[in-house]
């Protein structure tokens, strides 16, 4: 199947990776052959299994409602590229 | 090369300590740097550790791995001690924990030397896609030693560490294992614990262990596996006795043979020593049993599209923010995500974010997701039913030996089809083994046994009783 160019613009922007023009072509028809790959399953008799999202029969663990964390602010703030007065610094988001 | 058991009786014995380990392990290292095995080497940590190891053995309270060196899968957050998963995003993430693996070794007093290459972010099957470069396979550098988990593989394969941790998602442990004459456990999914294990696919990837016999992936398996709280999918179990268990013979073990994975793409020299190590295991008292897994072609596509959808996920945490690369002098918030992702991430990895991001947007979810894990049941429910039959389940790990440099990255299809045998394994959640069978144009070919969920000692002592027999995994590429 083919994959036009809006399409795969459209999926760059949610991934937030980085589109040129000269990469687009070529990423459109990258992705085209793995969906293809994928579109394998289109034929397979598939309808009314139920989908599976973990091998086992677990359900998830509750743990009680108590504060277990330590303050490590200091030691997880200093992996940040740009960290003042303790929080994180990023480019202005409103206005 | 002498394995674990050999190491453990000579450090009682007093004939070596874990000091002298230790330094020979890193001179080999150093010596072997051609193979690219390794993002860090840490003599300082090592040292350290091989002093505390040395210390409990001298005052005979040693655990079984005490003074052992081995080498971590770059992916297991170490703390104090880069982690960077073979990537750009990372190259200079010195994670403030250790992930639970990395404890438990620790606590076994294992002896780390450093922080093993590996394909990025756990994504590929040739160790091609590192940030750092290619590992070289050590029978033949012109090849790739497989991946993900390549740099655990050379390191281990080329007698620099007697075993190396190593992550399996798709088949990055048995796969490079296969490819470097060693053997490579995947333990059942949620036997180990996932805290501090870089995420790449949450519902497939497991923590396990590369190293020169079963005998000796028994004794780490032993040190590694266990429940933990930390990690929501950890299996709440008692594990099985493995080291125990391995001298369980093989007289009335069925194995089941299945024909899919010997299919058209095996090469003719990998079906033959494969078969001619299913006859051994005859001769040794196990009864060969042919079987049909008839969803086994739904696997590859049902894989490529799980993975990379949970993919997609685990990896939109690296924008830039908190911690990993930022790109410089960001104009906005959109142009810190997009920049950052897009100077740091490699080409495969981005690929499948995109096929990932693809799969789950809105009006494609229900026919790729969705209609992957219908397969993903379909996959899983064929060993179910096999399992019925049978104890253990073997086929070829991989369809070839390790193939050159270069011969399969302009294509990410044939890449993607060299885990064909291994994918559905991961998909069912089970455990599974590649041991050395014997050689095709005189490179290594493994053998994948597969056993029904936490089955493990099955699978070692069916491992261990061949290797009693055989002397396939005693090879090495240095003689």
């Amino acid at each position: 199947m083919a994959i036009d160019s809006a399409t795969v613009a459209r999926i760059a922007r949610l991934a937030r990776l980085p589109l040129d023009a000269r990469t687009s072509t070529q990423t459109a028809n990258e992705l085209a052959r793995v969906l293809d790959l994928a579109g394998q399953l289109a034929n397979a008799a598939l309808d009314g299994v139920e989908p599976m999202a973990h091998p086992h029969a677990q359900t998830l663990v509750w743990r009680a409602d108590a504060v277990t964390e330590s303050d490590r602010a200091d030691a997880l703030l200093a992996q940040a590229p740009d960290a003042r007065a303790g929080l994180y610094a990023v480019p202005k988001v409103i206005g | 090369m002498a394995d674990i058991a050999q190491l453990a009786q000579a450090l009682r014995a007093r004939k070596v300590s874990a000091i002298e380990l230790a330094r020979q392990s890193l001179a080999t290292a150093r010596s072997r740097s051609d193979l690219n095995a390794f993002v860090t080497l840490d003599e300082d940590a090592a040292l350290a550790a091989a002093q505390r190891a040395d210390a409990a053995l001298a005052a005979g309270a040693a655990p079984a791995l005490a003074g052992i060196p081995f080498v971590h899968k770059d992916i297991f957050c170490t703390n104090g001690i880069r982690t960077t998963c073979a990537s750009r995003m990372l190259q200079n993430f010195v994670p403030p924990y250790d992930a639970a693996v990395v404890e438990r070794l620790a606590l076994a007093q294992a002896v780390s030397i450093g922080k093993a290459n590996m394909d990025e972010f756990a994504m590929g099957s040739s160790n091609e896609n590192s940030c750092f470069g290619a590992v070289k396979n050590p029978w033949d550098v012109t090849r790739v030693p497989g991946g993900s988990s390549g740099g655990s593989a050379a390191a281990v394969a080329a007698g620099i560490v007697p075993l190396a941790t190593g992550t399996d998602t798709g088949g990055s442990i048995r796969q490079p294992a296969a490819f470097c004459g060693i053997t490579g456990l995947k333990p059942t999914y949620g036997r180990v614990s996932r805290y501090g294990m870089i995420a790449y696919a949450s519902s497939l990837d497991c923590a396990g262990v590369l190293a020169r016999s079963a005998a000796d992936c028994a004794a780490v398996f032993a040190a590694m596996a266990g429940h933990d709280a930390r990690d929501a999918t950890s299996v709440d179990r008692p594990c099985d006795d493995c080291v125990g268990a391995l001298s369980t013979k093989l007289q009335g073990i069925k194995i089941g043979v299945a024909r899919e994975y010997f299919g058209a793409g095996v090469e003719a020299g990998v079906d033959a020593a494969t078969r001619a190590a299913l006859r051994e295991f005859e001769r040794l008292g196990a009864t060969l049993v042919d079987i049909s897994l008839p969803h086994a072609a739904l696997a590859i596509p049902a894989y490529y599209v799980i993975a990379p959808a949970e993919a997609s996920s685990n990896l939109a945490r690296y924008d830039g923010v908190r911690y990993g690369h930022r790109c410089t002098d960001p104009q906005s918030l959109e142009d810190l995500y997009t920049r950052s992702r897009g100077e740091a991430f490699g080409a495969e990895v981005k690929r499948r974010i995109l096929i990932g991001t693809y799969a789950l947007s809105a009006g494609y979810y229900d026919a790729y997701y969705l209609r992957a894990q219908r397969a993903r049941r379909v996959v899983a429910d064929d060993f179910a039913e096999a399992f019925k039959t049978v104890d253990l389940i073997a086929g070829p790990t991989a369809p070839t030996v390790a193939f050159k440099l270069g011969e399969k990255t302009s294509d990410p299809l044939a890449m993607y089809a060299a885990d064909v045998n291994t994918v559905a394994v991961n998909l069912a959640g089970l455990p599974a083994i590649s041991i050395p069978a014997g050689f095709s144009d005189s490179l290594p070919v493994g053998l994948q046994l597969i056993a029904p969920a936490f089955a493990e000692s099955a699978l070692l002592a069916a491992a261990h009783q061949f290797q009693l027999a055989t002397d396939w995994h005693a090879r090495s590429p240095n003689a």
